[in-house]
């Protein structure tokens, strides 16, 4: 039986008829064609699924879309609305070079804005602790820590 | 000042503002009208004879539109040796027998994923379950199992290379080092898992967007398993999240995709799981390694007597070149004035091993370079100073084999003591008690192989420009950008030959229907060079075409060198005699009546010997902290210099750098497979560990910029040779700060104990 939910993504509403064991991360993806959340494991260790649910930061293939029913979800296209300009976080990753192959980038910048957002003045191993549950294969981390030191900075000054 | 705009700039990567927003398109991304989703059935045995497959009640659950098998099939087998036909030994769907707990047996897509997985479990399979080998030794016993008939000794390959005189190498040796290593299998574990979607259309064509790093070859292999000529199939590489070799083959489910889509008139999407990446996908190679190194009382190497045996798994996949490479590497670094390399690629009823950054290299590196640091330890001598003395330089061969071109590896073994405060600080930690170890590790990789094992018949890179009378040009290129960043560093080649800014260039990128052929993809480090060749060869052309422009426009005598800069080109003596590049596209244009300004440019390498037309090569210092109680190992610091020749992208250089640093960390520390009896145990990221942010230790890098006489600007290897070092590095830190010496990688916290403890018998 399908269940009738509400979910609030980006600022959008929408009414969906979704089955009980479908993943916030399905419905995203395929029902409303928000790709930029990827799927990289399924099973809430890789954190390329991370979207931005009340403010807290969430694994969406963990998360079940009925679970999420009624709730205000930010996903990575919804970071910089216009579509032109880059927030800030963004920015700084483009930037600093933080982005090789990119299939971990909107989570761990989904995962870098709740941080920032707790905490605008991080330091080091607040930003190591804070992506802790987002992989990364290309990188070597040391160049995204930088990207995120220098958007706080950014963020801070606007 | 430097002498380029462009080159050597901090250049920030040209798809990285589409991979920040989410809008970049991966495979798994596309979504096409009425698309079928497909699901693989495996085998759950490690080696087994097909007796029947039953796919009736699977075929018949309402949503479910095809059920095929290998029978089904045109039963082609694959596989990237097409020179060497005998090595193809990979059937896309199993025939009569499969091989590995994984092995690919059957395929079905229906209206969606659900459905595809229910009808998985309705397909009836029967085996008569075979005696299986699990290790190379069990596979090399007398009267061990035959895994593939064309081979009943299970050796799948045996690659050789020998030079000088061993027996009298040996005899002039006052010590000689004599070792056995192992090093393990580890994942690519790439965070995009495979995906594909095929699409047969009316022009009887049929294309296929795959994760891939090979689009050349998937079309070739393609064509040759589907019965159909290479212009019948369109391989389109979309975004790809990273690589690192383990895409680089044509798979099951990219066949499987195209058939279907074929057979049932539909788009057919497949996508793997974790679960399947882990538990079945290629591996780097389980090898062990048997060395024995004659040096003279001062350190002079005088011979080296070389074996590998390669877990290669069911199939031969990459595994043929990486037991080549082992043998190349092996040889590398160091003047080896006699050596001898057997390298054997034997069949085990486990996943297949393929080709993963590096290629032979980790393996034989980590041999090589930590029987440098007991050697230098037997000796007494400094381990960077017994380097120093056999370091190649240019000129140096390996006869028959390969030559050095360009090399600055003394100077990068003097950089990294430099700036690692080297001899001070390897002395107070050879002083302290407190688990504070520093060891040094080095490598050598290859630009792109000039071994041409696919027997294509093309060149190896090509590139086509057209150029447009609005100051811009189109730059069409085959080249595959895995997320290592060529589509930037191509970009930034062709701004710089022909002057004009990087938002003057649009890209156009590896699809087998629209961009020239042919290139044979990313590995090997090869598309600096080699499609960076490509683009400068396209480049001159329509240089050549606009430079006759100029001077007609001026009437310059013939001896005036042309510039092109800042999107003008002018009589270099006389830059005030300048056209934009618009102007003179446009005028090239009128005068050939239309037709417009488009070059083709190519790149094969002739004359480079066996293996690369140019070497890397670095040296690594690595800091340890080794918790005596736990056995734990914290990477404190890692220190790098290294020749990669012109520069292009520094932040491009030092990303390949970190990322080599986290991928050998993991190879020497945390990351491995638990297997048992063939069957892989740990399949997801909580049970297969790679290093996350705050493993990573903090690191200082210097480039030694040497100049590549065979590469674009004279840049050649970045990306990949890095990966080597650090592992005998650490291996070596590690013990310094322990007293135990590690030959077997990954080195645990348990093994670490057991060091300390006097518990181990390796
Ligand atoms: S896909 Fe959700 S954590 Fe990996
Ligand atoms: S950029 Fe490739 S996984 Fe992070």
């Amino acid at each position: 039986m399908k269940h009738l939910i509400h979910l609030k993504v980006n600022g959008d509403d929408y009414e969906l008829a979704v089955a009980p064991h479908r993943t916030l991360n399905e419905v995203l993806r395929e029902d409303l064609a928000l790709t930029g959340t990827k799927f990289g494991c399924g099973t809430g260790d890789c954190g390329a699924c991370t979207v931005i649910m009340n403010g807290r930061n969430v694994s969406s293939c963990l998360t079940l879309a009925v679970e999420a029913n009624g709730q205000d979800i930010m996903t990575i296209e919804g970071l910089a609305p216009s579509g032109q300009e880059l927030h800030p976080i963004q920015e700084a990753f483009v930037t600093y070079g933080a982005i090789q192959c990119g299939f971990c980038t909107p989570g761990m910048i989904m995962s870098a804005k709740v941080l920032l957002d707790k905490n605008p003045n991080p330091d080091e191993p607040d930003i190591r602790a804070g992506l802790s549950g987002n992989l990364c294969r290309c990188t070597g981390y040391n160049k995204i820590v930088e990207a995120i030191e220098k958007a706080a900075h950014q963020m801070n000054q606007d | 000042m430097s002498k380029y705009s462009i080159i050597g700039t901090n250049t920030p990567r040209v798809d990285s503002p589409a991979k920040a927003t989410g809008r970049a398109l991966y495979a798994d991304d596309i979504k096409l009208p009425g698309m079928l989703h497909g699901q693989i059935l495996r085998s759950p045995l490690a080696h087994a004879r097909i007796l029947n497959i039953d796919i009736s009640k699977a075929a018949a659950l309402p949503g479910v539109k095809a059920v095929i098998t290998g029978e089904d099939t045109p039963k082609v087998k694959f596989g990237n040796w097409r020179l060497f036909p005998d090595t193809q030994d990979e059937y896309p769907l199993a025939v009569d027998k499969v091989r590995f707990i994984g092995d690919e047996v059957a395929a079905v897509v229906a209206i969606d994923n659900d459905l595809a997985c229910e009808a998985l479990d309705l397909i009836k399979v029967e085996y008569e379950e075979l005696p299986a080998n699990f290790s190379v030794d069990e596979s090399m016993a007398p009267g061990a199992p035959v895994i593939h008939d064309y081979r009943p000794d299970n050796i799948s390959l045996n690659r050789k290379i020998e030079y000088g005189d061993l027996v009298k190498g040996f005899a002039e040796a006052d010590f000689i080092a004599e070792n056995t290593f192992e090093v393990h299998a580890v994942s690519h574990a790439y965070m995009e898992p495979c995906a594909c979607v095929a699409q047969s259309d009316d022009d009887g064509r049929v294309t296929l967007w795959t994760s891939t790093q090979v689009p050349y070859i998937v079309q070739c292999l393609l064509a040759s398993t589907l019965g159909l000529r290479e212009n019948d199939v369109r391989v389109i590489k979309p975004v790809v999240g990273g690589g690192f070799g383990g895409k680089m083959e044509l798979r099951a489910w990219e066949f499987c995709a195209a058939f279907l889509a074929r057979r049932t008139g539909k788009p057919v999407k497949f996508r793997l799981s974790r679960t399947d990446e882990l538990a079945y996908g290629r591996r780097r190679h389980g090898m062990k390694l048997y060395s024995k190194v004659g040096f003279k009382k001062d350190g002079t190497i005088t011979a080296k007597d070389f074996r590998a045996d390669l877990d290669g798994g069911a199939y031969n996949s990459m595994g043929p070149t990486a037991t080549f490479l082992c043998g190349n590497f092996g040889a590398m670094l160091y003047r080896y004035p006699n050596y001898r390399y057997n390298g054997y690629h034997i069949y085990t009823n486990k996943p297949p091993a393929g080709a993963m950054r590096g290629f032979g290299a980790p393996q034989a590196l980590f041999a090589s370079e930590t029987q440098m640091n007991m050697a230098a330890e037997a000796l007494g001598l400094d381990p960077i100073e017994i380097r120093i003395k056999n370091a190649m330089v240019p000129g140096d061969q390996i006869p028959d084999v390969a030559t050095v071109s360009s090399c600055g590896f003394i100077e990068c073994l003097q950089e990294v003591a430099k700036m690692s405060g080297w001899k001070a600080k390897r002395a107070a930690c050879a002083e302290s008690r407190d688990g504070k170890g520093m060891g040094v590790g080095c490598y050598s990789f290859i630009s792109g192989g000039v071994f041409n094992w696919l027997y294509t018949q093309y060149t190896f890179s090509a590139a086509e420009i057209r150029a447009f009378e609005d100051g811009t040009v189109h730059l069409l290129t085959p080249a595959t950008d895995i997320g290592q960043g060529s589509d930037t560093t191509l970009k930034q080649i062709l701004a710089e030959e022909l002057g004009l800014r990087m938002e003057d260039i649009r890209l156009t990128v590896a699809d087998t229907s629209v961009t020239p052929q042919s290139d044979l993809g990313t590995w090997g480090s090869r598309v600096t060079l080699m499609g960076g060749n490509a683009v400068r060869d396209a480049a001159a052309k329509i240089k050549k075409a606009l430079a006759g422009v100029v001077s007609l426009k001026f009437d310059l005598n013939v001896i005036h060198d042309i510039g092109f800069k800042d999107g003008k080109i002018f009589p270099v003596t006389r830059p005030d005699r300048c056209l934009t590049f618009g102007q003179a596209v446009h005028m090239h244009q009128k005068f050939k009546r239309g037709e417009p300004l488009v070059a083709r440019g190519y790149y094969v390498p002739r004359g480079k010997g066996l293996v690369t037309p140019a070497f890397s090569f670095g040296a690594q210092v690595a800091e340890v902290q080794v918790d005596r109680e736990t056995g734990i190992v914290k990477v404190e610091k890692m220190y790098t210099a290294h020749d990669c020749g012109t520069v292009i992208n520094p932040m491009s250089v030092d990303g390949q750098l970190e990322g080599s640093i986290e991928m050998g960390l993991g190879y020497a520390l945390c990351e491995r497979f638990v297997m048992d009896k063939g069957r892989t145990l740990n399949t997801t990221f909580l049970d297969y560990k790679v290093p996350t942010a705050l493993d990573m230790p903090p690191g200082e890098s210097v480039c030694i910029e040497t100049f590549e006489s065979e590469g674009p600007f004279g840049a050649k290897e970045a990306g990949e040779g890095l990966v080597s070092p650090t592992a005998p590095a650490i291996a070596e830190a590690i013990s310094q700060a322990t007293g135990y010496r590690f030959k077997d990688l990954p080195i645990t916290p348990e093994k670490v104990l057991e060091g300390i403890g006097g518990l181990r018998k390796v």
